[in-house]
């Protein structure tokens, strides 16, 4: 059955022609059961496709792509426990998101095209997941960059999302430069691109915590921190939630900003090589993690604040890929990809009921008018909170104990992954209550009109919500009772990475308990916090946001980061580009071009003056002409 | 004997004359006149030339120049009475909507 896993990218990719050339021509049924259909055959294939693998390598070369000397490289997939997870991931998210999104689109004049992109998506994000070699994975990358760019700002009409649209591929961009480099540099080094080769070589090519290792390291980390949106190149995130919703469940939330963690995992061998490049990914993801959480606690856009959420959760994963704890990371990855994307897709619910409505100040009282949806954000918002038992406890909670455990972590780093817990507790809670209890804030006749959502959005919403309950209990910790049957499943992955490390301290089990109970009991401090002043409206909220109003406006305002970029960096480039317009291009160049244009009419106007049709002049030339030759020949004749 | 530099001198002289007719003259007819003078002073060299020699070609070769000279005035005062008819002057001046 191996064999035949080219079919998985394979399938939406047929999805996206499908409905990108005959859509229109096809029904709004016809267009979501081919684009739901094919994403359905790749999970289904990727599920036959783990099971057949049963923990090995399996390496596929499709076709080959470059043969050039000797730099050889193809399409080839290579399926290994870490890729086989990812595949199944993304897959069922983003099956049960295009189930959503027949519900969500339904009323959408551009039904088929938005299909068409999300396959393509699907497509591309499969690529670079299954890549067998860097140039396949970097073009899996610059293609869900595109479709992201093209799903964020698929209401094109509306400026903010056009401009949100460019703007995320821009910043993109610029992580993907550095994603270039480090490539290079690999093929310079290693005369190849491929992952096993490489991997295999790298202890001898590269020198431990050399600075070869450390810039690849940090070169292919700073892809990574654009794609998945790391400060400092975060700030294409927030005004992704331009898109539809459903896109930003599933592209940024569940599976295109992971692929930054994938790569970093896949990476694994060369990043535990250079000690300086793991530090620098912990430090990032760890004050990602924290930085993102205070911004989310006072936004009022109920996407936003979920987006916020995102980074500060990817913030996580890359603070345990910087410590090392890689399977950690991708278990994260995974459990957040649940309960996130029911977030989001209860987010949607919410303002797909509420005819369009943002604003978490204009929201309340929905949990009497919406129970399948706020029964499935709750579990979700528990999970992604850590209560005891859900998915999110048990992901998070292996993420900071290694943060703390690991020979590369420190008790630094599980502070700000305590204290971020402790802030996503509270403004999860904060969301939840502002939606869905107290008295509506919004108008009679809007909540006359709310209702449930159709059953095409509330499945997807039940299944998820039953997989953040479920899905943490294939990683449940050993200190617990549990096998960590995940844990295991992906060991042999990163055996050959660990086996760089320093040997670290064994901790027991008691501290592991205490450190569990500490983040559990943060996380209770958040959510009492957000009790008391949301649900008890304590007079205390008001009086804090007047004392500190300074803060909280700088807070709100994203810490002004998008402003000095503006003025460091976009404001002197748009000057010097109109600059260049004004005094090079229309007086250097158009001058030297219409200069060119003058001089030939000049030499031309000048070449006509002997034309001045005077008979005799002509005669009296001819003559002289006539008698300077002949005595030329009389001359050499001589 | 008359020295033959005489006559090819007679001849050059008669050319020059021609030629000087030919940028000179106004009238258009005064032109085809100087250049049936410059044909003629050409023949009286060949002449020169055929009698120096003893040879009788150039003589035969004359009578050819005479036709062509004969044919090239009757086109010429055609092309002359063509120009008249349309503009009326024989001033060749006159004549410049070759001008730029």
């Amino acid at each position: 059955m191996l064999n035949t896993i080219w079919l998985i990218p394979l399938f939406p990719l047929l999805g996206y022609i499908i409905n990108g050339l005959f859509g229109r021509r096809l029904t709004r049924y016809g267009v979501g059961v081919v684009g739901c259909l094919m994403v359905f055959l790749s999970f289904l294939f990727s599920l036959l496709a783990i099971l057949f693998l049963r923990g090995g390598e399996y390496r596929l070369a499709v076709a080959d792509w470059v043969v050039s000397g000797t730099f050889s490289v193809s399409f080839g997939i290579l399926l290994d426990p870490l890729s086989a997870v990812m595949a199944l991931t993304v897959t069922g998210v983003a099956f049960l998101i295009h189930v959503y999104s027949t519900g969500y689109m339904a009323h959408d004049e551009h039904f088929s095209r938005y299909f068409a992109y999300l396959n393509l998506f699907v497509f591309f994000m499969l690529v670079l997941v299954l890549a067998d070699n860097f140039l396949l994975l970097y073009m899996g990358w610059e293609g869900v960059g595109l479709c992201s760019y093209l799903l964020i700002g698929f209401w094109f009409h509306k400026d903010s999302a056009a401009n949100a649209g460019k703007k995320a591929f821009i910043v993109n961009r610029v992580g993907d430069f550095g994603f270039a480099l480090g490539i290079m540099l690999i093929f310079w080094q290693f005369g190849s691109v491929n992952f096993p080769e490489v991997f295999a070589a790298a202890p001898q090519v590269l020198d431990f915590g050399g600075g070869m290792a450390t810039a690849i390291c940090l070169l292919l980390f700073l892809g990574a921190i654009g794609k998945s949106a790391q400060i400092p190149l975060h700030v294409w995130l927030p005004d992704a939630m331009e898109g539809p919703t459903p896109v930003s469940a599933l592209i940024h939330a569940a599976t295109m900003v992971t692929a930054g963690v994938y790569m970093v995992a896949r990476c694994a061998t060369l990043f535990t090589l250079s000690p300086i490049a793991l530090t620098v990914v912990a430090i990032i993801g760890a004050a990602t993690a924290l930085f993102a959480a205070t911004m989310a606690t006072v936004q009022n856009d109920i996407k936003r604040v979920l987006a916020y959420s995102t980074i500060s959760q990817l913030g996580y994963m890359f603070l345990a890929c910087g410590v090392a704890a890689f399977s950690a990371a991708i278990f994260h990855l995974m459990t957040h990809a649940f309960f996130k994307a029911l977030l989001f897709l209860g987010a949607g619910s919410v303002i797909h009921a509420l005819h369009e409505e943002h604003d978490l100040r204009k929201m309340g009282g929905l949990r009497r008018y919406l129970p399948a949806t706020f029964l499935t954000f709750t579990a979700a918002t528990l999970a992604i909170t850590g209560f005891p038992g859900l998915a999110g406890f048990v992901s998070k909670d292996e993420i900071l104990w290694n943060s703390f455990a690991s020979p590369v972590g420190g008790l630094g780093f599980w502070i700000v992954g305590v204290i971020t817990a402790g802030l996503t507790a509270f403004y999860m809670f904060r969301l939840l209550f502002l939606a869905f209890y107290g008295r509506p804030r919004y108008a009679e006749e809007t909540a006359a009109r709310v209702q449930e959502s159709p059953m095409s959005m509330t499945a997807p919403l039940i299944i998820l919500g039953i997989l953040s309950f479920v899905g943490g209990w294939i990683g449940w910790p050993k200190v617990l009772g549990g096998g960590n049957s995940f844990g295991h499943y992906l060991e042999p992955v990163f055996a050959k990475a660990k086996g760089f490390l320093p040997p670290g301290s064994h901790h027991g089990h008691s501290t592991e308990y205490l450190l569990m109970g500490l983040s559990v009991g943060i996380a209770l401090v958040g959510f009492i916090w957000a009790f008391r002043w949301y649900i008890r409206r304590s007079p205390a909220r008001e009086k804090l946001k007047e004392r500190f109003g300074a803060l909280y406006r700088l807070v709100l305002n994203k810490y002004y980061v998008d402003e000095l970029y503006h003025a460091v960096i976009v404001s002197p480039i748009v000057g010097g580009s109109r600059w260049l317009w004004k005094y090079f291009d229309d007086l250097v160049i158009d001058g030297a071009v219409n200069g060119i244009g003058r001089l030939v009419r000049q030499v031309g106007q000048a070449g006509t003056r002997p034309q001045a049709g005077y008979f005799r002049g002509y005669a009296a030339v001819f003559s002289l002409g006539c008698v300077l030759l002949l005595g030329w020949i009389i001359y050499t004749l001589r | 004997m008359i020295p033959l530099a005489n006559y090819l001198l007679l001849s050059t002289v008669l050319f020059g004359l021609g030629v000087i007719g030919v940028i000179i003259s106004r009238n258009i007819i005064t032109i085809l006149m100087s250049v049936e003078l410059m044909l003629n002073a050409a023949n009286l060299a060949l002449i020169s030339f055929a009698r120096w020699h003893g040879d009788p070609g150039a003589h035969v070769f004359v009578f050819i120049v005479f036709v062509v000279a004969a044919a090239e005035a009757a086109v010429g005062l055609s092309l002359v009475i063509a120009i008249f008819r349309r503009k009326n002057t024989v001033n060749v001046d006159d004549l410049n909507i070759l001008k730029r």
